[in-house]
């Protein structure tokens, strides 16, 4: 299931020096759990996505690993420091081997 | 088969403390538990976690968890036919050590949060969620 995934991200476009700011992000997706059956009785295998990770300028904000039993359109809320102005990456890892990246400017302001 | 009235007494003795002692967390869990915690003993306090009382879409559960100086904190759902939820773990870029996110329960439990401090101790937090529709399917 690699299809109409859209990662989505809230970091603000301005923060003061070392200020701390919450990011949001959302990315859709099915998190197919392998518990489900469809008509006929058969298990629908296992599709999620299985770690999510936040690094700012290089440096890891959030590594997250997923299981299950987490909700369709895993949805993460979590605060950083930003000492500098820089760049906010964002990688979700699926378990059918997709990576899907987005990333966030940050300026100090 | 004859019961003496010593024996009848005893077992409806064992009966009861089958039924009032609560089934509280399933051996998977604690497994998962002892796989983060290698088996240390855990503390209480210094970790906060928030769940709703009562949730109406076991699809949907927003939890958060707060745990200030802990390098990764373990959630577990000891009621869902796998008890893994997720595992957190904060870099030097964190600014607190808390996150929340929406999980799916199967049925009316306790979820628990595991920290690891970054000390090397362990602390939990639980907390009960009734659940109206289980969110697993099937």
């Amino acid at each position: 299931m690699a299809s109409g995934v859209k990662p989505r991200v809230k970091v603000p476009k301005t923060a003061a020096a070392g200020e701390v700011i919450t990011i949001k992000t959302l990315i859709s997706h099915q998190m197919e759990s392998g518990q489900r059956k469809d008509k006929e009785g058969n298990v629908i295998p296992r599709s999620i996505i299985n770690r999510f990770t936040c690094d700012f300028n290089g440096q890891n904000v959030i590594d997250v690993t997923l299981e299950p039993a987490i909700s369709t359109n895993p949805y993460f809320q979590f605060e950083a420091t930003v000492p500098e102005a820089g760049e906010f990456v964002f990688t979700w890892y699926d378990d059918d081997g997709s990576v899907y990246d987005t990333k966030k400017q940050i300026a100090i302001g | 088969m004859n019961f003496s009235r010593r024996e009848t007494l005893a077992l409806g003795l064992g009966a009861a403390a089958l039924t009032v002692l609560p089934v509280r967390s399933s051996a998977a869990a604690d497994d998962a538990i002892a796989a983060f915690t290698g088996g240390a003993e855990m503390g209480e306090g210094g970790i906060t976690l928030t769940a709703p009382e009562i949730a109406e879409n076991g699809n949907t559960v927003p939890i958060a968890v707060d745990a200030p100086g802990a390098a990764s904190i373990l959630i577990v759902a000891a009621g869902n036919p796998e008890p893994g939820v997720a595992t957190f773990n904060f870099g030097p870029m964190a600014a607190a050590q808390s996150a929340s996110t929406r999980i799916r329960l199967a049925s009316t439990q306790d979820v628990v949060a595991v920290a690891k401090m970054a000390d090397g101790s362990f602390t939990r937090a639980s907390a009960t969620v009734k659940v109206t529709i289980g969110g697993c399917g099937g």
